[in-house]
């Protein structure tokens, strides 16, 4: 009880202002960190709102439920509430902007009033979207492709892409102060080869956010001014090539499956050391995987248009170019699986996750290169396949990545640990709804049921049942951590420093840390993970 | 051990140091580096359009060619010249900042505004132009000859990259206004003016871009 109150009245960057406009105003990544945190779970609940509906009207071949528009705008405002408006944000603008000056020694990003800036245009963009669902929606699918975005759909798709294209610029924003942070404020002794490779997977996935959200936000430009203006530019009519349109979107919206997975791949990074006690296996080679993987990526978005009037030896440099992306995944796969050896391994709930992420991603990973695959695209285009192999990377791998780390770094952010007990119990239940939602999927789609449709042949009502009881289990597995991380909050035990002994200057600091995170800068004499074996012991 | 940068102490911490930035060098060189990495947004941003225009003047070679003769090679020979000189005085403006020189910053910025004012000011004549010979795309558009629905096309793009373009010139000279107040009110000085030499950085790419956009505009029928 002493100790308590003791430690409650330390200063920290929690408790050093109050009210609301000491968060409005703030400049502390930490506080934005958090303020993100809470907007990416609004649209993480709304986008899952769609879900449900969208499962529930799957549960009979009839379209009983809903009509087809209706159906429509709803896998379409799912589509861009989650990619958009969670998936992109989700472990940068959260993970990322809480740990990455920790994790270097610094006191805060090198732009921090950008960092507010960035979330501010991330709710403005997200508010216009919110205005297009309450509006009516949009039904042209996530992809908006054109001509029906431009000249046929009736809905809101001006207002919905004006959000999209505002909130671009906060992921601009976010990726931009991650370069330059990473670039200039490392602390003393902590050169490259020393940092967290969290650190190296943000900077992966922020070269990607500056190169490619730009690209995306001209095409959007575009779409809206073909459909206020007719310039033509998309519109066959006039000359224009909707597949043009295709390329540029796909030039971002493939790397963006990058700017959401790296940061992933990252997180585990940092579980799998620290819960099996082990030095990280190969550390250049996921170093360098990693930006191998943003290189590539910009290389294959020619892969989502096999069948989009691409000439067949384009589609077959693609084709072969997203074969290549493999590599540097599988090393990462490999080396995690390395460190795993010999370890000393413990499962708490940070570590079910990284274990339910190695093997999802594994999955969603290969049944990607059966979608790289020329002839077997042509088979499983546009079929329940592709929709379960890009769940299987962004929901079993981003998401649970995203609450493995969540769930690593809630005595740091919060200074209470999460009950244990709950966690691992959250984590199964996850791991199981979400495989008896999406694996049927596969099935579904090698059978041949095409995605979009709120109809379908009866025989596949069992596989269609089984998904969307998966998919109630799945949203119970996601409920329960959403209670008892706010239960914490008053109820948790009083958390350490380093409650899990890990290796990392985020942990060197008091949980919550002060606004300044370091009371001195902290000088770096060792390499990352110096877990088991030691450096010198390895030469 | 490998250190990097030396700690300041407490008498070195300088007024225009923030509070996250150990000394002045590593703010300058965080600042620096943001600008760049900005402008390869830029690059990106304009791109999708430079991509785009390239495909269609690949297709269409001879529609573009003949729209591209509706333009007044002229007015834009004149603007390129302007923006190039802009591109001076801009210079000029971050060199007296370096030096100190506060009438020299808020002259030469001021100079940068008029010649980006007139910039503006002649493509303001050119779009007018435009409008009057039905030129604008849209439901108005007329275009003699085989190549009416390509020509359209190039307008479009006419319109849509210099319009693009005359935004960030906009952009560039409500900046500049506000560095003109902030200079005349002291508050750049040798040791901290990143934000004159930022704004050059700027001023200069949004020229670069021009100098692109003439040629593949006006002059692609002269080859």
């Amino acid at each position: 009880m002493m100790a308590t109150s003791l430690s409650e009245r330390r200063e920290h960057y929690l408790n050093i202002s109050y009210g609301v406009k000491s968060w409005l105003l703030t400049t502390d990544h930490k506080r934005i960190a958090l303020l993100y945190l809470i907007s990416i779970t609004l649209f993480f609940f709304l986008g899952g709102a769609f879900a449900v509906l969208i499962r529930l009207e799957l549960l009979t071949p009839t379209g009983d439920l809903l009509q087809s528009e209706t159906y429509n705008k709803l896998f379409t405002m799912h589509g861009v509430t989650m990619v958009f408006f969670f998936l992109i944000p989700s472990i940068p603008a959260v993970l990322g902007n809480f740990l990455v000056p920790m994790m270097i020694g610094a006191r805060d990003l090198a732009f921090p009033r950008l960092n507010l800036a960035s979330w501010y245009i991330y709710t403005i963009g997200g508010l216009f979207t919110l205005v297009a669902a309450v509006a009516g929606g949009v039904d042209t699918g996530w992809t908006f492709y054109t001509p029906y975005s431009t000249s046929y759909a009736n809905t809101h798709v001006i207002l919905t892409a004006v959000g999209i294209f505002i909130t671009g610029f906060s992921s601009i924003l976010t990726g931009l102060n991650f370069i330059v942070t990473i670039h200039t404020m490392r602390a003393p002794g902590l050169t490259w080869f020393r940092l967290p490779l969290f650190i190296w997977a943000q900077y992966a996935a922020s070269l990607i956010m500056v190169l490619g959200t730009p690209v995306v936000a001209i095409a959007i430009v575009l779409v809206a001014l073909e459909r206020l203006l007719r310039i033509g530019i998309f519109d066959p009519a006039l000359g224009g090539d909707p597949v043009l349109f295709q390329h540029l979107f796909w030039f971002y919206s493939h790397p963006a499956v990058y700017i959401m997975i790296l940061p992933a791949m990252g997180v585990i990074n940092e579980l799998i050391t620290c819960f099996s006690r082990k030095r990280i296996f190969g550390y250049p080679f996921i170093a360098f995987s990693g930006l191998a993987i943003a290189l590539l990526g910009f290389l294959v978005w020619g892969h989502h248009m096999f069948l989009s009037s691409q000439s067949v030896y384009a589609s077959m440099v693609f084709s072969i170019l997203s074969f290549l992306v493999a590599i540097p995944s599988a090393v990462k796969v490999f080396n995690w699986t390395a460190t795993l050896y010999k370890g000393s391994i413990s499962y708490e709930t940070p570590m079910l996750y990284a274990f339910g992420f190695i093997g999802l991603f594994t999955v969603g990973g290969l049944t990607g290169l059966f979608l790289a695959t020329l002839a077997v695209d042509v088979h499983v285009h546009d079929t329940y396949f592709i929709v379960a192999h890009f769940h299987y990377i962004m929901v079993g791998g981003v998401i649970m990545a995203y609450l493995g780390g969540i769930h690593f770094w809630w005595p740091k952010m919060s200074g209470r640990m999460y009950p244990e007990g709950w966690g691992r119990l959250a984590a199964l239940v996850i791991f199981i709804g979400f495989n008896l939602t999406f694996f049927p999927q596969f099935l579904l789609g090698y059978l041949g049921m095409p995605r979009r449709y709120h109809i379908y042949p009866p025989e596949f009502q069992v596989l269609n049942v089984m998904s969307s009881a998966g998919a109630s289990i799945l949203g119970v597995g996601y409920l329960i951590p959403m209670v008892y991380l706010l239960w914490s909050l008053r109820y948790g035990a009083v958390a350490d420093p380093n409650p899990w002994e890990a290796k990392g200057l985020e942990w060197e600091t008091p949980s919550p840390p002060p606004t300044a995170n370091f009371e001195k800068t902290p000088v770096v004499t060792e390499e990352a993970y110096a877990y088991w074996p030691k450096e010198a012991d390895v030469g | 051990m490998p250190i990097g940068r030396r700690r300041p102490t407490l008498a070195e911490h300088h007024a225009a140091l923030a509070h996250q930035f150990d000394d002045l060098d590593q703010q300058r060189e965080a600042s620096s580096l943001g600008m760049w990495v900005f402008l390869v947004t830029e690059i990106m941003f304009f791109g999708g359009l430079f991509t785009g225009y390239t495909v269609y003047r690949h297709a269409y070679p001879e529609a573009f060619a003949d729209a591209s003769r509706r333009l007044a090679v002229a007015l834009g020979a004149v603007n390129t010249a302007v923006l190039i000189c802009s591109s001076l005085t801009m210079a000029l403006a971050v060199r007296s900042a370096q030096v100190g020189k506060r009438r020299g910053v808020i002259a030469f910025l001021s100079l940068t505004m008029l010649l980006g004012s007139a910039f503006l000011v002649v493509k303001g004549v050119e779009y007018a132009h435009k409008f009057h010979d039905h030129l604008v795309p849209g439901a108005t558009f007329a275009f003699e000859g085989p190549h009416r629905p390509h020509a359209e096309l190039f307008f479009s793009f006419y319109f849509a990259m210099t319009g693009l373009h005359a935004l960030h010139m906009v952009i560039g000279i409500g900046i500049l206004a506000a560095l003109v107040v902030l200079s005349s009110r002291g508050r750049f000085s040798p040791d901290d003016y990143a934000a004159v030499e930022n704004t050059g950085l700027y001023w200069h790419f949004v020229d670069i871009v021009w100098i692109f956009l003439f040629p593949l505009l006006y002059l692609i029928s002269r080859t």
